[in-house]
């Protein structure tokens, strides 16, 4: 409805209209702040860690691996220059040869959430799914970084 | 003629002082809505609701998505 909006504001005599075609799931999956009443519940954007390990395609599995035990992750995102997530590398992956590129042994297309999902859902979803990490995108496909189940756990048994 | 702009041209946009009219009914502006935005629902927008904002100052009008 915001086109028909965007026109109606001009016959009104606006003089510079825009039209915002996302609109408000786009912003939220984003990331970006909302206001309202919804706003306040806790969403993986609160709660994500961005300090996940990321490697570039060509980064050798071994080097990867290194990076991801001294920031004490065991898993690690591959994403290219534009920080777009292209794969995954997994605690299996990483514990393989060392000397393959990050290219040949990631796990291509891992699923991902949006940062505006909110916590209770996503404990829900983690439980039953088994997960216990999860990476959080853009909806644009942009690395935010990672969440942990004990993460959410922890943030949703506080009052 | 309205301009379909992304969202980094909201952001820049709303830096330069535009305003933001969600155009859904009350109760899911309420809810959640851009940060400053104003709520005129699409049924209810006409000269006297539309009043409160600035003819001269750029306008942008959004809903939920593509809808």
């Amino acid at each position: 409805m915001s086109p028909r909006a965007a026109w109606r504001l001009e016959t009104l005599g606006f003089k510079e209209v825009y039209e915002y075609r996302g609109g408000k799931a786009d912003w939220s999956a984003a990331g970006l702040p909302m206001e309202g009443k919804l706003a306040a519940a806790p969403r993986l954007g609160k709660v994500v860690r961005r300090d996940v390990t990321r490697a570039g395609l060509e980064d050798p599995v071994g080097e990867v691996a290194k990076r991801a035990t001294a920031d004490g992750w065991d898993t690690a995102l591959v994403v290219n220059r534009e920080g777009i997530l292209l794969g995954r590398l997994y605690k299996t992956q990483l514990d393989g040869d060392p000397n393959v590129t990050a290219e040949a042994a990631m796990e291509n297309g891992p699923s991902t959430f949006r940062p505006d999902v909110y916590v209770s859902q996503m404990t829900r979803l983690m439980r039953d799914k088994d997960l216990d990490t999860a990476p959080v995108t853009t909806s644009d496909g942009m690395v935010l970084g990672m969440v942990l189940r004990e993460d959410l756990e922890a943030s949703s048994t506080t009052p | 003629m309205p301009v379909e702009v992304n969202r980094t041209d909201v952001l820049r946009l709303m830096d330069e002082g535009a305003q933001l009219v969600e155009v859904l009914p009350p109760a899911e502006y309420d809810d959640e809505h851009l940060p400053g935005a104003v709520s005129i629902p699409l049924k209810e927008l006409d000269a006297s609701s539309a009043g409160s904002l600035d003819p001269d100052a750029p306008v942008i009008a959004y809903c939920f998505d593509y809808q």
